[in-house]
């Protein structure tokens, strides 16, 4: 198996019962899209399950960061029993508690307030990925 | 909120497809806005790592999967928990017959992608209602 070393792969929640989990989400996503385009890759977090031994090689392919909305840690979990150890884990719930002013509430359309909660939650997700690649940024 | 005696609405979410996001997006039309007080949501990993309250809710209720693709993950998750099953969609195939609703992508559907997933949510809503009548 070869093992990828300059790209990281994110695994996120998808939350759908709770706003944190839309966060993670989306998070994720601006990570993937905008923030590190070019260092990331993520899998459908259930694929682990309901795909092949493929995508079970993900997190031991790509050294991967597991982004979840709660306590709960479902990607955390799932990737470890399915597919490999994280090498990091990102926890929305916990990221919250330092910006106590950002409210979450929908689970659908982010406000403008989750939104900027979503790009901090980005911005964390992007420096751990620039830790694992060995890069300051 | 009380969910026990609802349908349950659970898509795949596909992070890594904009297809995903479809199926996740009808589910909130369902859920919150077109049958508010029949159906109700649960996170799909829950069932992926076996979470024993979510997997007992997935057994005693009816649920309904929504996937992005034909890997069909909610679907499988579903049936691997042994959970009551009634019926399942997949974004595909309601854009093989909607083929101009083409969503921009995993972030913003678009225009186009928002109505693909209003005409999944009225296929969805009218699931619902077919299983409350036979009941
Ligand atoms: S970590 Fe929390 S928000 Fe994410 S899927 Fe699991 S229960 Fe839902
Ligand atoms: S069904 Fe397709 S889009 Fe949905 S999680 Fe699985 S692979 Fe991703």
């Amino acid at each position: 198996m070869t093992i990828v070393k300059d790209k990281v792969g994110v695994v996120s929640c998808s939350g759908e019962d709770l706003p944190e989990g839309t966060i993670s989400r989306i998070a994720t996503r601006l990570v993937l899209e905008k923030l590190r385009p070019h260092d990331t890759v993520t899998i459908c977090l259930p694929l682990f399950l309901a795909g092949s031994e493929d995508e079970r090689a993900f997190a031991r392919v790509f050294p991967t960061i597991a982004v979840d909305g709660c306590d709960k840690r479902c990607a955390e979990v799932g990737t470890k029993e399915y597919s490999g150890k994280p090498v990091a884990v990102i926890v929305v719930s916990e990221i919250m508690k330092k910006y106590p002013h950002l409210k979450t509430k929908s689970r659908d359309n982010l406000s403008a307030e989750e939104k900027k909660l979503a790009i901090k939650v980005a911005e964390e997700i992007a420096a751990k990925v620039d830790e694992i690649l060995g890069r300051k940024k | 909120m009380l969910k026990d005696g609802k349908v349950f609405v659970i898509p795949c979410s596909g992070i890594g497809k904009a297809l995903g996001t479809v199926g996740r997006a009808a589910m909130y039309e369902v859920v919150e806005k077109l049958r508010p007080n029949e159906a109700t949501t649960v996170c799909l990993p829950l069932l992926t790592i076996r979470d024993e309250a979510v997997l007992k809710l997935a057994r005693n209720n009816s649920c309904i999967s929504v996937d992005g693709c034909p890997f069909q993950c909610a679907r499988k998750n579903i049936e691997s928990s042994k959970g009551k099953l009634v019926a399942s969609f997949v974004v595909t195939d309601v854009l093989r017959e909607n083929r101009g609703l083409k969503p921009e992508g995993v972030t913003e559907l678009g225009p186009k992608g928002l109505k693909l997933a209003s005409i999944l949510a009225e296929k969805i809503a009218g699931r619902i209602d077919e299983i409350n009548n036979n009941r």
